[in-house]
């Protein structure tokens, strides 16, 4: 089967690695390799936090600039950071709602424009999807559902991607909590109806 | 039941590449595991500390590497399987036993995970463990996934009571924190009742032993060498003219690469997986029909240096390049692009790589660098040493949150080498020039590497502060717990050792001990230690927020908001401070109440007192 490679980027607390190991569950459950890689250690401390998912057709756990199949940005300032991770061939999902560093929160640094930059971003593209996935996160009842909105936008957004939406629902129904599980599913729907 | 003791064999899970291991050990019987924490090695020895109680086998977080290593050395010359683990770095610590151990050998088998930390994401070095091998002739092993990574460390187990000699496991960073498929095995027998056999002169290495002892480490040796000759951990894929030899992760970029480049027929690969003894026979004979070779390793040249040496011993003179002829860097981890393109330049391939999309025209992205958490301890006693102590004194640093403070507007840390190396490069650097010099230690790095420090400052008469950063867990890591941790919420029993005790115990005479929230207090006792000609030591008593919130502990207060009216923006707050829950709207300095945890040492700061808390369902 033909290599999937999705690089997810965000921001420390923002549930990127659940979402990429929920990537992962579905995968395995769809009975296909998938390898996974995250960095840890300062994902506590409002740093930037990236992970990645490769499936198919291929061992490595990590992807070169150029390479990323599908970018996968939970705040728009990184996922913009992360944009040489895409080709011509990327599929772009992005939440729209800016989370300013705390240089910037202090005067101490510029947040970029972001409307100017994602026209140029998303005409480079395959494919530009953004979205207020905090909005949407708080209609499904919790800011802390972001990463099931995100997850709902891969499956209806990625074309090709190798693990369906229901596998995706299974994957979160079978690795979430009973007192989460309404929000989270009903993100995700939010999100793949975006 | 933990999910990692499930007795059910042939279920696939996806495991993190160190949650492999701990199965892996789990399927080999480990009865013992020691450790001191440090990414990327970490979550092997919390997983064991969750699972322990419900199991009898013993787990214990080690005062350090070199302790854990000989604690597990006892253990495992007593005849109980034992797993030892610790970060690259942490193997410096723990070099001095690991020599000798190599000559003593063990009774039952003995695995030693390093975690290496190519592209140091959370280390201070990215020293290339690969040589502790040479160095200590024990035999070393390197999986290239979170699976083989599970059978390999079961496999290790086996290997290390066949030689009586510990096995070192090396892994790199997106080994341990990469997640795959893993598909269990049976659990394995525990023997847990050890009994330790008289041997002194075996086991006692004095010179005359040890001159025996270290004849039987090399004809140990020679057999692990025929063993890694032999294993099928160094396997061959594909057959050509043309060959690659690899090992860790670096297999899976050059798979890849083979089959984007076309070349998986073209291209015989041997993956080297038993890397010390260095296999070199078998080397001799993937090398004979080639006509040219690729070594792709990340760090030192390991490999390429022991093939061409290998080569050099068989009369072949074929082409062998890796790092020499500047095609791969020492520098970093490797990422399949960067071996895809060399691979192809090397073997003279046209390649065009993917091309990225033009970026140069985006706007610059301000920097998000990890800071102190809001309510963080570590904050308010820099302010409040900096405040006393000014920017002129150097301040050497060492291993944690605290490292943090570097960055402005702190800018509380000048000098740092390794775990404990505060305080002791602080009496170098006061004795040097004649200045009381400040040492910012944390209560984990104190108990593993600071007090012998310590001890030299007093003993020496250094004139120096020790600042040590309690803030009751070891926080950077993972919020593992240590000598100096209450142990009453893990439900554990240990014996707790205060700092302050061992601080008057070595005989430090000016002792302090503060509330850092106290800004006032706290700077009184800064003053006074400043002012003392010898060792001081200032204990700054605070759980970490993140900690405290983990076990309850974490008291309900009010957040805070600025009062407009009174705020004459002068920011000392955001100057000096620079907490996180501050923003600014417009060039009113706001507080994000969802972020500020009350800890009021903003509103001491503030020199109109515009710092105010704000009252319960209604304003300050």
């Amino acid at each position: 089967m033909k290599a999937t490679r999705i690089h997810i980027i965000g921001v420390g607390g923002q549930g990127t690695l659940l979402a990429t190991s929920l990537i992962g569950q579905a995968a395995l459950l769809a009975g296909i390799n998938v390898n996974l890689s995250e960095v840890h250690g300062m994902a506590q401390r409002g740093g930037v936090v990236e992970s990645a998912v490769t499936m198919g057709d291929v061992l490595s756990p990590i992807i070169s600039d150029g390479e990323a199949d599908i970018l996968m940005g939970f705040e728009p300032s990184e996922g913009l950071r992360a944009a040489a991770k895409c080709s011509k061939e990327t599929t772009v999902i992005v939440n729209s709602h800016p989370l300013a560093p705390f240089t910037v929160a202090i005067g101490k640094g510029v947040y970029p424009n972001l409307d100017e930059a994602f026209v140029k971003w998303a005409k480079r593209v395959k494919k530009f999807a953004a979205l207020d996935a905090d909005a949407l996160a708080h209609q499904a009842g919790s800011v802390l559902s972001l990463n099931m909105v995100m997850l709902g936008a891969l499956a209806k957004h990625a074309d090709g991607l190798p693990v369906s939406a229901d596998q995706l629902r299974k994957a979160i129904k079978e690795n979430t909590k009973d007192k989460f599980l309404k929000v989270n599913l009903k993100a995700f729907d939010l999100g793949y109806q975006a | 039941m933990h999910p990692l003791l499930s007795p059910k064999a042939g279920q696939t899970h996806l495991l993190l590449g160190n949650l492999a291991i701990v199965r892996g050990a789990l399927e080999a019987g480990v009865a013992f595991v020691t450790c001191y924490p440090g990414t990327p090695s970490s979550e092997v020895p919390d997983a064991f500390f969750e699972l322990a109680p419900e199991t009898d086998l013993y787990f214990e977080y080690s005062t350090n590497e070199k302790v854990a290593l000989e604690v597990g050395a006892g253990a495992a010359g007593s005849g109980l399987r034992t797993l030892v683990t610790m970060k690259h770095v942490g193997l410096n610590v723990a070099a001095d036993p690991l020599m000798t151990l190599a000559y003593v050998g063990v009774e039952a088998g003995m695995v030693i995970l390093n975690a290496d930390d190519p592209m140091l994401f959370s280390s201070q070095n990215e020293q290339d463990n690969r040589f502790y091998g040479k160095l200590s002739n024990l035999p070393m092993l390197e999986p290239s996934s979170p699976a083989e990574a599970k059978d390999m460390t079961k496999f290790a187990f086996d290997l290390s009571e066949q030689l009586k000699l510990p096995v070192i496991l090396r892994t790199t960073t997106r080994i341990n924190h990469s997640r795959g498929a893993v598909t269990f095995g049976p659990l394995g027998k525990r023997v847990t009742q050890g009994r330790f056999t008289k041997d002194p002169f075996k086991k006692v290495t004095v010179p005359a032993v040890s001159r025996a002892l270290h004849k039987v480490l090399v004809d140990k040796y020679n057999q692990a060498y025929d063993l890694a000759n032999a294993s099928d951990l160094n396997f061959t894929k594909g057959r050509g003219k043309l060959g690659i030899i690899t090992n860790g992760v670096s297999y899976a970029y050059v798979m890849d690469a083979l089959a984007d480049l076309g070349l998986r027929n073209q291209v015989a690969v041997l993956r080297l997986g038993f890397t010390h003894p260095f296999p070199k026979k078998l080397v001799q004979k993937f090398l004979r029909n080639k006509e040219k070779v690729l070594v792709v390793e990340e760090l030192e040249p390991y490999m390429e240096t022991e093939t061409k040496a290998a080569a050099q011993e068989a009369g072949l003179t074929l082409p062998i390049a890796g790092k020499s002829d500047r095609l791969f860097s020492r520098l970093y981890e490797f990422e399949p692009g960067v071996v895809r393109a060399n691979i192809a330049k090397y073997f003279g391939l046209k390649y065009q790589a993917p091309k990225p999309i033009k970026v140069d025209d985006l706007p610059p992205i301000p920097g998000r660098p990890p800071n102190l958490c809001p309510g963080c301890p570590h904050r308010s006693t820099f302010y409040s040493i900096k405040k006393v102590a000014g920017n002129d004194t150097v301040y050497p640093t060492d291993i944690g949150c605290y490292t943090l403070g570097l960055l402005p507007p702190l800018s509380a840390a000048d000098f740092l080498l390794c775990m404990g190396s505060s305080i002791s490069t602080a009496c170098g650097i006061s004795r040097a020039t004649g200045r009381k010099t400040v040492a910012f230690i944390g209560d984990s790095t104190f108990f593993h590497g600071g007090i012998t420090g310590l001890v030299d400052a007093v003993y020496n008469k250094h004139n120096v502060l020790l600042v040590i950063l309690d803030n009751g867990t070891t926080a950077m890591t993972g919020q593992q717990i240590h000598p100096g941790v209450d142990p009453t919420p893990f439900g554990v029993d240990k014996h707790r050792i205060k700092p302050e005790d061992v601080v008057r115990g070595v005989g430090v005479q000016d002792v302090h001990v503060v509330h850092p929230r106290n800004l006032k207090k706290t700077q009184e006792a800064v003053e006074a230690a400043m002012k003392y000609e010898g060792v001081s030591v200032l204990i700054s008593e605070e759980d970490c927020p993140l900690y405290a919130r983990r076990i309850g502990r974490l008291p309900k207060r009010p957040v805070f908001r600025v009062d407009q009216a009174k705020c004459k923006n002068r920011r000392d707050c955001l100057n000096y401070l620079a907490c996180p829950a501050f923003y600014l709207e417009g060039t009113a300095v706001m507080i994000n109440p969802d972020l500020c945890n009350g800890c009021a040492v903003c509103s001491q700061v503030c020199p109109e007192g515009a710092i105010r808390p704000v009252k319960e369902g209604g304003q300050a």
